[in-house]
């Protein structure tokens, strides 16, 4: 875990660099009209790689024992619940006055 | 616990409470406990995140039309300053394990610094939105079909951006502590723990301002 170093500084530069091209893709993709909710998959998809990257290698998880990821395993994963268990409420039942699902 | 034992480790020793076997075992606590910690952090956000989907997916096209009164290019700088900041906070947890004191302080501070002025343009963001009433209440003013699912949004928008934006004062204040006991000489390759949680903590919030940038900023480009 911290007995030595598992990245160089040029790692981590490179980490940096692979970041930054990752927010001009995202900028730069939200203004071309993929269609069908394609954008919304374009921008969660970056998000999450540079979430892995921040995950993997800036917080060392990568280099970290099994302990460390399940404890980030369950963080995601009863976020995956909250998430879930709370969207099919919302195209099941008629919630939102107005709104996309609404069927008075 | 043997006598002979090199100075750097009796530094360690030095600063292991007496509960924990070796310093080895209280590095390893320390660092579980701060997962745990960011692990309770993602439920936080999550409750925030998960309404954002729930009245996005209800009012696609309020969203959509109220995101498009943010600025994108601040709001992709920023996205740029935090992750050089997460870079720089990186560098200083790696100075501190190859035992470079000077290093240590100087990316601390570095990391302050790029915090600021993530701050700063998030500040004039603000001030922007208070004047064209933009921010939710008895003053908000949004022409066309969509003012009330509109002012839904920017109540995401402030509540999301402030609770992010109140982690990284914490984090300064953190990253204040810890350069000037890094500055004091407290830390070496053998104990720097501080330096590390503080690392992680700091890295936590990168990660909520990478879901926070597409969500609030671009998703009102396309549907």
């Amino acid at each position: 875990m911290n007995d030595q170093p598992h990245m160089t500084v040029r790692s981590y530069i490179l980490i940096f660099l692979v970041l930054l091209a990752l927010t001009g893709l995202t900028t730069g993709v939200a203004f071309i009209d993929l269609g069908r909710g394609l954008n919304n998959v374009a921008a969660l998809t970056i998000a999450i790689a540079k979430a892995l990257l921040v995950i993997l290698y800036f917080m060392h998880a990568r280099y970290s024992d099994r302990f460390t990821w399940v404890i980030a395993a369950a963080g995601v994963f009863w976020l995956l619940i909250l998430l879930g268990g709370t969207m099919d409420d919302l195209i099941t039942r008629n919630l939102l006055p107005g709104g996309q699902y609404f069927t008075p | 616990m043997n006598s002979a034992a090199a100075p750097a480790a009796s530094d360690a020793l030095a600063a292991r409470a007496h509960q924990f076997e070796d310093a080895e075992q209280q590095h390893h606590a320390s660092w579980l406990g701060m997962w745990v910690f960011l692990a309770t952090e993602v439920m936080f956000f999550g409750g925030m995140f998960t309404c954002y989907a729930f009245y996005r997916a209800g009012y696609p096209g309020a969203f959509a039309a109220a995101s498009n009164q943010l600025d994108v290019l601040l709001g992709a700088i920023n996205t740029a300053v935090l992750i050089g900041s997460s870079l720089t906070m990186a560098l200083a947890v790696y100075s501190a394990e190859t035992g470079s004191r000077r290093a240590t302080v100087n990316f601390l501070l570095l990391t302050i610094l790029l915090g600021a002025i993530f701050l700063g343009i998030k500040s004039y963001e603000y001030h922007e939105k208070f004047v064209e009433h933009f921010v939710p209440g008895a003053a908000f003013r949004f022409e066309g079909p969509f003012a009330r699912p509109a002012e839904i949004f920017f109540s995401f928008y402030f509540a999301m951006t402030g609770m992010h934006a109140l982690h990284m004062v914490i984090g300064i204040g953190l990253l204040a502590v810890i350069a000037i006991k890094a500055r004091r000489g407290r830390f070496s390759p053998a104990y720097y723990t501080p330096v590390e949680l503080t690392g992680l903590y700091w890295h936590f919030v990168d990660l909520v301002w990478i879901f926070l940038f597409p969500l609030l900023y671009l998703v009102g480009r396309h549907l």
